[in-house]
């Protein structure tokens, strides 16, 4: 069992970048903390003794849920162009994507 | 200093499913932009997911294929990332419980068999295509959601060769199981490949650089060749190989790395919590099992001892499941086998490689080559004439008879009409008469020629030979006596 201690520490500034967001400085530092929590909560789940229990891989115990290979109605191009802020072609347009 | 290359492929094949995988829009190449779209496959938020059972038969008949274990429970995972192809930000693939595990793929290079050990091949969804003009990138949805198939290869091929090998071997097997069109044109079959070198004789693998935009097996072959001949470079010269990816670019022949993006491979995989895991149960996964087609080692024999066909006819017949299946449909509609075999292996493979085609875009039906085949067999038409149907066939389709009666090409076997044209011949020619006596037989072809071309390529050349050799050797006897 590891101690608190050897817990890693969420790295914000890293994760905030996975995420896209652009932190301040206070932000950072009262998201840390916040982080901070749940890490300690998730410690409280490591004392316990989980030796043999098997992990769960989805609450409910469903397995093979599945549709047929059957087409159905698409939408229409309108509908899905009124979502875009702009279109040529049918195409949605983003800005130039360098590689 | 000699080096030793470690290939391997994660190779990306589109599944012949009528539909997407997690929802019911079509999957049919070539609609207009964002027309085969609906909330899931545009990642609306709170879209749910339905899984699609084809793709998961398909990617396990895939797995039996090529001896896989099927894993007993599999799910589904978020692999997160940024980027326009993929509006909800993550793309819902397969990481530590994929359909299948282990397996291999058999190649020859140069008379060397060997087996290609698979590590994986796991489902997941396709993501949109982009396309880029000069104020900015389009996005098309209509790709987004079709499912796709990675197989992975450990880093067993060795050169562009066997890895040019490899896909083809791979393809020709996934084509034949039904589970992919293997269309490259489509974009059905697309790699990524992993490339190191490292010197004769050391045990442990080199750095690997990553090689990204390969879509043809041509082109994976080009990019190795060049990939591997510049890591060599910078080893001779006493440098060190970055691990990165990069770019195979097609117009100046070469690899450059891309722009390294921070951070890319931090996918922060997690369980899809909107997708119920999969557990196959033997007897379902038996069940599949019995459907597996005839694989081309299978009917390649099936060939040579059910329709007695030389061992080379029926290998170069095998070698595309559509040629296969087409001479048989030939062979079904009445036409002796070598001659059907003889049609498609010569007129039908040259022409469409001739216009680099595919036998689907071809108008040729199988029971027309079989009616053309009898008109042949039956001394209805000469070779020449029916080569000339045949062009017909091939680009236009119809019925040979009617483009026979059509074009007036059907063989003169009327022993009257062609006596009256070898007569002429004889009288036109009389050196070449004189020379046939005089010992030269070439003479005689000649003769025979002038009666084809009297008769404007339709008489019989069987019986055209016969009435000239009757006339000349009646004229010798005339001249004896």
């Amino acid at each position: 069992m590891e101690s608190k201690a050897e817990v890693e520490a969420i790295d914000v500034r890293y994760v905030a970048h996975l995420a896209r967001m652009e932190l301040t400085d206070e932000e950072a530092a009262l998201y840390q903390a916040q982080l901070r929590h749940v890490l300690d909560y998730i410690d409280q789940l490591r004392e316990l003794d989980v030796e043999g229990v098997e992990p769960t891989a989805h609450p409910s115990p469903v397995f093979n849920v599945f549709r047929p290979d059957t087409p159905g109605p698409t939408q229409p191009l309108e509908a899905t162009e009124a979502n875009a802020p702009r279109t040529r072609a049918g195409l949605f347009i983003v800005p130039r994507i360098v590689e | 200093m000699k080096y030793r290359a470690a290939i391997g492929l994660e190779t990306h094949v589109q599944l012949a499913t009528r539909t997407k995988i997690f929802c019911a829009c079509p999957a049919a190449f070539g609609a207009p932009p964002n027309t085969q779209v609906c909330p899931v496959c545009l990642g609306y938020p709170g879209a749910m997911p339905a899984l699609n059972e084809e793709a998961v038969r398909l990617t396990v008949l895939a797995g039996l294929l090529l001896g896989c274990r099927i894993n007993p429970v599999s799910r589904f995972d978020r692999k997160s990332y940024f980027y326009p192809d993929m509006p909800k930000n993550y793309q819902v693939s397969q990481y530590d419980q994929p359909l299948c595990i282990g397996g291999g793929v058999e190649i020859e290079v140069e008379g060397r068999r060997r087996t290609v050990r698979l590590t994986r091949i796991h489902l997941e969804e396709d993501v949109a295509k982009n396309t880029h003009f000069a104020g900015g990138s389009g996005v098309d949805f209509n790709r987004a959601g079709t499912p796709l198939m990675e197989i992975v290869s450990e880093p067993d091929l060795e050169s562009p060769a066997e890895a040019m090998a490899y896909l083809q071997a791979l393809r020709q097997i996934l084509v034949y199981g039904g589970i992919t069109a293997g269309n490259l044109e489509e974009g059905n079959l697309r790699c990524d490949v992993n490339c190191s070198l490292r010197p004769e004789g050391r045990p442990e693998l080199g750095v690997k650089t990553e090689l990204k935009n390969l879509n043809t097996i041509k082109g994976v072959f080009q990019a190795l060749t060049a990939e591997i001949r510049r890591q060599a470079q910078v080893l001779d010269a006493g440098g060190t190989i970055r691990q990165e990816t990069r770019r195979w670019d097609d117009a100046s022949g070469s690899t450059q790395a891309m722009r390294s993006k921070e951070y890319a491979h931090d996918y922060r995989y997690f369980p899809e919590p909107d997708l119920l895991p999969v557990a196959l149960a033997p007897e379902t996964v038996e069940a599949w099992r019995q459907s597996l087609p005839e694989l081309p080692a299978a009917r390649r024999a099936r060939f040579e001892r059910e329709h007695g066909l030389p061992a080379y006819d029926a290998g170069v017949l095998v070698a595309e499941k559509a040629v296969a299946d087409f001479f048989e449909a030939v062979v079904g509609a009445g036409a002796p086998p070598k001659a059907a075999s003889n049609w498609v292996m010569t007129d039908l493979l040259r022409r469409l490689a001739e216009r680099e085609m595919d036998l689907g875009a071809c108008r040729l039906e199988p029971a027309a080559l079989a009616a053309l085949i009898a008109l042949v067999e039956r001394g209805a038409l000469n070779m020449p004439s029916a080569r000339e149907v045949f062009a017909e066939l091939f680009d236009q389709g119809g019925e040979p008879e009617a483009i026979v009666q059509r074009r007036g090409l059907a063989q003169v076997s009327d022993a009257d009409a062609i006596g009256a044209l070898a007569d002429r011949a004889v009288r036109e020619n009389p050196a070449s008469v004189e020379a046939y006596r005089a010992g030269k037989a070439a003479a005689l072809q000649h003769l025979i020629g002038q009666v084809m071309r009297l008769s404007r390529g339709k008489a019989d050349p069987r019986l055209a030979r016969e009435a000239i050799r009757a006339r000349i050797e009646d004229v010798a006897e005339t001249d004896d006596a």
